[in-house]
């Protein structure tokens, strides 16, 4: 099992290494200048040349990118081109708020597409399963912006649930959460439905039956932890998916996560901060898959890490 | 815009009396309270030698002062850090003599080493100030640009009260230099305390001090008590809240919880917003130093030609395009913005007309049109507004394709001369102060049109330098209108040449709270945008 974690581990870096130098090089190839933008529209010609130079992006492109990863891992990411605050604190501020908010959506997530599945199972063929199933198809194809806005009338502006928008209190975290895990409730309420249909079809569940058990322990007891093996995997899995998702939503609900931090940066050529979001996300994503593969062995006892 | 003139006028008098061209107070006003003002983007510094966007720009003007100000809601120039101020007759040689007992947030003293710091550290390459340029007729700006100095030579500390600045070229804008925020004052040691992370931790000698800053989510601007203007600030606190769609600010608005959205009405809203008198009765309208046009690239085959460029110009309907952002705009004849001074009143032109478009581009030798290209940012309402300039060239059989970027890209393609045609659009020129001067160097002038200038048409007219740096060497107050007339006509030779299609001049429009009070002037102060923090108050 060590052996396997630090197999993992190593295969980790070098994944993050990889994309560390992918995404410097996709951001050296672009075509726009980060000195243009920190320089501003009237300067000259010299003071273009002076912040290239003090920057270091007049060297070649390895010479920037050793000097990036070299100052990596040593813990550095960097200062900002244009706000000059160091990265790591503007990400250390953020990522708070982004972990908060993915736990919040992977919560939604659960809830309602398990429900919504196990209903589905149960009440397989009927309308009930049907308008289910379509519900959740709407939910994995509806752009989240959309989702947003419209849960944000709708309960916010409307009914006046919750605040319109901000940080801070429980009520506040309900609609991105909401927002964020409606995609992953479509899919988890039809591999919740199919998972479910197919366990209750086992010999197992057909002797409990016959012996005479109670509906509700049969299916909470027996078929419930069964079904629901493959969807714990998919929830490490599900990080990298929250990851695209969160620049949308932060800045719908004006979530103070790394997600607007990085739409922020994309705007402006801002290296560094697009660099060291990039990489945080990166790493959740890594970790993520890690810890799904680590947790099913525990979960399923069939499966055995090698 | 007979006031700026006036002011620039007095300005040239000798030792100006400070009364002369205050403020006056609004006798309503109230002291005390807050308000919430919501942007979308978070604020990316509050340094004054490096943020140089229109939303840290209002902010650092109320958390510090430069040596020369603005009446607010207008353009005039007023003393700000300086009581008063000399000018020697060849106009080379500015002596401010400082306020006494002004005190950073910090709580020492303001004296004139501070100026000579903070100019020094401003034009200085290692702080990568976007506005060192500005600076440019300073003696010993080169030096400094260059990297041979430290200093700045034509800055001299006379007495702690009293600061001389030597200029090496005759500059009739350098009062207006003096007011942008790049010239505020800075404490030497609260820069030094901080490093780079300045632009976090301000300290300077404004209406406002910075209270909390919680990143990504809010910044609480206090009211400085010791600020050395009396009477203001109104407003005990000015929180600003980061992050927020414009959309949901103003769902916010109308919920009260809001009292000036930043980043104004959204589009899709204006006409509903519009349409309700209550609301409507709540947004203030103004004009801004705006330019919105299309850069014809003259160093690129068929823009060579001055008949194809005019003839485009004939072709763009700009009553239409101004239609597709709800009319929040002026149609636009010439770069310069009308309440800009310099502006050509009862100047056309070139009216839209098809039929002579299509007759200039035959008799260019292009009965049948051309191909090209027509760079725009890529957000609303810029690729729509693209859209109709596309349909309008079609009109006379120009082929444009559309090539929607983000906004570093175009100015990377406007910059090396690669876009044949750019919408300004989300990029376009607003002017860092009231002189004309400001629209045409980087943009018009031959110092833009280099590899990465802003000068996107790539436009240089020799003779049109000359004259326009014979106008900014027109010191003497007494030729004020001379100098606006010569500017007149320079904007006006530009357009014979037609490098670019004006477009339309647009309009801002601040939507308040109804408890928020102060002159409709201050919500559409042209250099603090949205609101003048320092001026405006809430009434309950």
């Amino acid at each position: 099992m060590a052996a396997y974690i630090l197999r993992r581990l190593v295969q980790s870096a070098l994944i993050l290494l990889g994309v560390s130098f992918i995404t410097f090089f996709l951001l050296y190839v672009l075509p726009a200048d980060p000195v243009r933008q920190i320089a501003g529209r009237s300067a000259t010609a010299q003071t273009v040349e002076n912040i290239r130079q003090q920057l270091g992006l007049d060297q070649p492109f390895l010479v920037q990118y050793w000097r990036y990863l070299s100052g990596l891992v040593q813990g550095d990411f960097g200062r900002s081109y244009l706000q000059k605050s160091e990265v790591s604190v503007l990400i250390a501020a953020r990522l708070p708020a982004s972990l908060l908010l993915m736990a919040g959506a992977i919560f939604c997530e659960l809830v309602l597409g398990l429900t919504m599945g196990i209903i589905a199972a149960l009440r397989r063929g009927t309308a009930i399963d049907q308008s289910l199933m379509i519900a959740s198809f709407v939910g994995v194809s509806a752009p989240q912006f959309v989702v947003g806005l419209l849960l944000l009338y709708v309960f916010a502006v409307q009914l006046g649930w919750f605040p319109i928008g901000g940080y801070g209190t429980l009520a506040h975290l309900v609609l991105p959460s909401a927002t964020l895990g409606i995609l992953g409730a479509g899919w988890y309420s039809r591999m919740m439905r199919s998972s479910m249909v197919e366990v209750l079809r086992q010999d197992y569940i057909r002797t409990a039956r016959a012996k005479g058990l109670a509906r509700r322990r049969i299916l909470l007891r027996h078929a419930l932890p069964n079904a629901i093996l493959p969807i714990i995997a998919m929830i490490g899995i599900d990080i990298g998916i929250f990851m695209g998702g969160i620049v949308v939503v932060e800045s719908v609900f004006g979530w103070p996560g790394i997600g607007q931090l990085a739409w922020q940066a994309i705007q402006r050529v801002d290296i560094p901060i697009i660099m060291g979001v990039t990489l945080v996300s990166a790493c959740a994503i890594v970790l993520g898959n890690l810890l799904a593969d680590l947790v099913t062995p525990f979960i399923d006892p069939r499966i055995k890490v090698r | 815009m007979k006031s700026l003139l006036a002011t620039t006028a007095l300005a040239l008098t000798l030792a100006l009396p400070v009364a002369a061209q205050d403020y006056t107070p609004d006798p309503n006003a109230k002291a005390g309270g807050g308000i919430v003002v919501t942007y979308k983007d978070d604020v990316a510094t509050l340094d004054p030698a490096i943020g140089y966007d229109w939303q840290n720009w209002s902010m650092i003007k109320s958390l510090f002062d430069g040596l020369m100000d603005y009446v607010p809601g207008t353009t005039e120039l007023r003393p700000g850090l300086a009581e008063s101020y000399t000018i020697s007759e060849d106009g080379m040689t500015f002596t401010f003599v400082l306020r006494p007992g002004v005190k950073f947030h910090n709580g020492r003293e303001m004296t004139a080493e501070d100026v000579k710091y903070s100019l020094d550290r401003v034009t200085n390459p290692a702080t990568q100030s976007p506005g060192a340029g500005f600076f440019g007729s300073i003696l010993g700006y080169d030096a400094m640009a260059g990297g041979s100095a430290t200093t700045l030579d034509g800055v001299t500390v006379v007495d702690p009260l009293t600061v001389q600045i030597t200029l090496s070229r005759p500059d009739a804008t350098f009062l207006h230099v003096m007011a942008l925020n790049f010239a505020s004052v800075v404490p030497k040691e609260a820069v030094e305390a901080a490093g780079d992370d300045f632009g976090k931790q301000p300290v300077g000698t404004g209406a406002f001090k910075l209270e909390e800053w919680t990143l990504g989510q809010r910044l609480v601007f206090a009211k400085n008590a010791d600020y050395w203007r009396a009477g203001v600030p109104y407003l005990d606190t000015v929180t600003f809240e980061v992050g927020q769609e414009p959309i949901v600010a103003l769902l916010r608005l109308q919920n009260g919880e809001v009292d000036v959205p930043g980043d104004g009405i959204p589009p899709a809203k204006f006409t509903e917003v519009m349409g309700n008198p209550e609301e409507a009765a709540r947004v203030v309208e103004g004009g801004q130093l705006q330019t919105g046009y299309i850069t014809l690239n003259v160093t690129m085959p068929p823009f060579d030609k001055v008949e194809v460029r005019q003839a485009v110009n004939m072709a763009i309907n700009k009553d239409r395009i101004v239609q597709i952002i709800n009319g929040r705009a002026v149609p636009a004849t010439q770069p310069l913005p009308p309440s800009m001074p310099g502006y050509t009143e009862g100047y056309a032109g070139y009216p839209f007309d098809p039929a002579k478009a299509k007759e200039m581009l035959a008799a260019a030798g292009l009965p049948d049109g051309f191909e090209t290209e027509l760079f725009v940012m890529n957000t609303d309402p810029n690729p729509r507004i693209a859209q109709a300039i596309q349909q309008d060239l079609a009109g006379i059989g120009i082929k444009a394709s559309i090539q929607s970027l983000a906004q570093a890209n175009v100015i990377e393609a406007g910059g090396n001369g690669s876009a044949p045609m750019i919408w300004s659009g989300g990029m376009a020129w607003i002017a860092d102060f009231p002189d004309p001067s400001n629209f045409y160097g980087p943009i018009l002038g031959c110092a833009g049109a280099v590899e990465g200038g802003w000068n996107w048409s790539k436009y240089c007219n020799v003779t049109l330098d000359e004259e326009a740096t014979a106008a900014d060497s027109m010191t003497d107050p007494a030729k004020v209108a001379d100098r606006m007339a010569m500017w007149s006509d320079v904007y006006t030779k530009v357009m014979a040449d037609a490098p670019w299609v004006p477009v339309f001049n647009e309009q801002r429009y601040t939507m308040k709270s109804a408890r928020m009070g102060g002159a409709d002037a201050l919500f559409v102060d042209p250099v603090s945008i949205p609101v003048n923090y320092d001026y405006v108050y809430v009434t309950d």
